[in-house]
């Protein structure tokens, strides 16, 4: 539903976005991932409809955003970098605005806008000005014009910056509730977010895309896919630590700090089973053992530092 | 249509939100009756119009004017507003037309708001109600043409203090060309065409002519097309720099 195309986008001589190209299909949440500057909010920004491509172009829902530029922004909710909104209107006010250039009207505006106000969560602050509302209720009253006209596709632009881990949580709720129904990208630097609530993330440094795959893909890239954390008594270290050097599939051992001992497996392969069956023959006085996941936060590092 | 209708009630009510509507409404009422009763000598002339009231409007807006204008665009532009506002399902003439519109209604507002000044002046004596009627749309006109002036300005810069300045020093460029003083400077090392030219795009030419009650095309011209290009430059400045 959402389609870039090779999306060029330059300040004068800086490039600022270089030959961006990306789908989003229903059902999928897209996780933007890049340093700060990297062209994440160009990018959005360009996809919306606001900047005007330099060259490839973009399409939400089939028009293209700049060529059917009207029949496009229907189908799109969005949320600017920091949720900005008319600071003297209240919530309600500034919804009805909305809903006004929407086309809302009757009885389809009067439920759109009670079904927003409570998905967001916003009625406790209906009729204050928006610029006497806290940072958290004035990102979810963006959110809010955002979901408004229900539509087809969700361009989030750091939706949880500035949220506390409660209300952090709401909103990837909320997003992952809508997920099935709707083409959703958001953009973050928060990596846990990605794994929460992405079904894919791109990773964009420089204005490129550098890396795109599942964030189970992208912690697959980190050197701490699948190793094996051991917890020990002292006096068996020494020995454990020979012992896991020599087993198939384990490339290095490593002992951080005393009684924790982290083996890395060959080529990011499984060896918790072999790690494990080994402690239990050996009878090692193991307190705890587990298999990283991976560190995206690693995998990120290294991505945008080689690119950039 | 709708979209415009949207986008002016928006702005509008946004004007009477804060206090500034009521400051400048109150500052517009009290330099308007000054300039007419004291400058104007509206008593002392001991005639039954308001040509004291009108031949100050065009040095008031060029003050008043760029004031309503300077939050326009600029105001969007710092809070960022504008790129929430050119993501919405609306074309760029729309909301140019729209908030237009609103500027424009407000400066009406402030306009109309001068009535008990017709009232004094129909108790005292039986003046043409036709000519005044004539006096305050062309007033109201001239508005239209410095709001166009102001929004165009306004679209160029975050910052509203600049755009103040910049588009009250355009006005006063439209206002001054017409003045003796211009075309005496003027005259001699300028063809006569160009001067001609120069003093022809005075606001304050075209504003004379109607306040006197004498309602010809080419002044209703003169100030629809200001109107009109500065909308456009308008549309286009801000197609141009909105990224800024």
């Amino acid at each position: 539903m959402i389609q870039a195309d090779s999306l060029t986008k330059y300040f004068g001589p800086i490039k600022a976005v270089d030959g961006v190209s990306f789908e989003v299909k229903k059902g999928e949440v897209l996780g933007f991932l890049g340093p700060n500057g990297a062209g994440k909010s160009t990018t959005m920004k360009t996809l919306c409809g606001f900047l005007t491509p330099t060259a490839g172009s973009a399409s939400i829902c089939g028009f293209d955003i700049v060529e059917a530029a009207i029949e496009a922004k229907k189908h799109l909710g969005y949320l600017p970098e920091g949720a900005p909104a008319y600071a003297d209107m209240t919530p309600r006010s500034y919804l009805g605005f909305i809903a006004g250039i929407r086309g809302l009207s009757g009885a389809a505006r009067r439920q759109r806008i009670e079904k927003t106000v409570a998905l967001a969560n916003i009625a406790s602050v209906y009729d204050q000005p928006i610029e006497t509302l806290s940072k958290g209720f004035k990102r979810r009253v963006g959110i809010a014009q955002a979901l408004l006209d229900d539509p087809d596709v969700l361009v989030l632009d750091e939706p949880t910056d500035g949220l506390d881990p409660n209300q952090k949580h709401e909103v990837r709720k909320l997003i992952g509730e809508m997920a099935p129904e709707k083409a959703i990208i958001i953009s973050t630097h928060l990596l846990e977010e990605v794994t929460a609530v992405c079904s894919r993330a791109i990773i964009i440094a420089s204005g490129r895309v550098v890396a795109d795959g599942t964030p189970d893909e992208m912690e697959a890239r980190s050197r701490h896919h699948n190793a094996v954390t051991m917890k020990l008594d002292k006096d068996a270290m020494a020995a454990a630590e020979a012992a896991l050097k020599k087993l198939k599939d384990v490339a290095s051992v490593q002992s951080p700090r005393d009684g924790t001992l982290i083996a890395y497996p060959e080529g990011g392969k499984s060896i918790i089973t072999a790690v494990s069956d080994l402690a239990r023959s050996k009878k090692w006085p193991v307190e705890e053992i587990y298999a990283e996941r991976g560190h995206l936060d690693e995998v990120f590092r290294e991505i945008t530092q080689t690119a950039a | 249509m709708r979209n415009i209708w949207t986008i002016f009630k928006r702005e509008l009510r946004g004007y009477f939100a804060t206090p500034v509507a009521y400051v400048f409404l109150v500052v517009f009422l009290a330099v308007a009756g000054a300039l007419n009763y004291f400058v104007g000598n509206f008593f002392g002339r001991e005639q039954a119009d308001l040509q004291a009231f009108f031949v100050f409007h065009p040095w008031l807006y060029l003050f008043l004017v760029p004031a309503i204008a300077m939050r326009l665009w600029a105001e969007e532009r710092k809070s960022g507003t504008i790129e929430l506002l050119f993501t919405l399902p609306i074309s760029l003439p729309q909301a140019v037309i729209g908030k237009f519109l609103a500027a424009w209604a407000f400066a009406g507002v402030a306009l109309a708001l001068t009535f008990p000044i017709w009232l004094v002046v129909n108790r005292l004596g039986s003046p043409d109600n036709g000519a005044i009627l004539a006096g305050y749309f062309g007033s109201f006109l001239m508005a239209g043409g410095y709001l166009a002036i102001g929004a165009c300005f306004s679209a160029w810069t975050k910052n509203q203090v600049i755009a103040f300045v910049v588009s009250a020093a355009v006005c006063l460029v439209f206002t001054l060309s017409g003045t003796q003083f211009v075309l005496n400077f003027l005259s001699g090392w300028v063809p006569e065409s160009i001067a001609t030219t120069i003093g022809s795009l005075s606001f304050l030419t075209h504003f004379n002519a109607i306040s006197k009650g004498v309602i010809e095309v080419r002044d209703l011209v003169f100030f629809g097309s200001v109107i009109v290009l500065f909308l456009i430059a308008n549309s286009i400045v801000l197609d141009l720099e909105k990224a800024e």
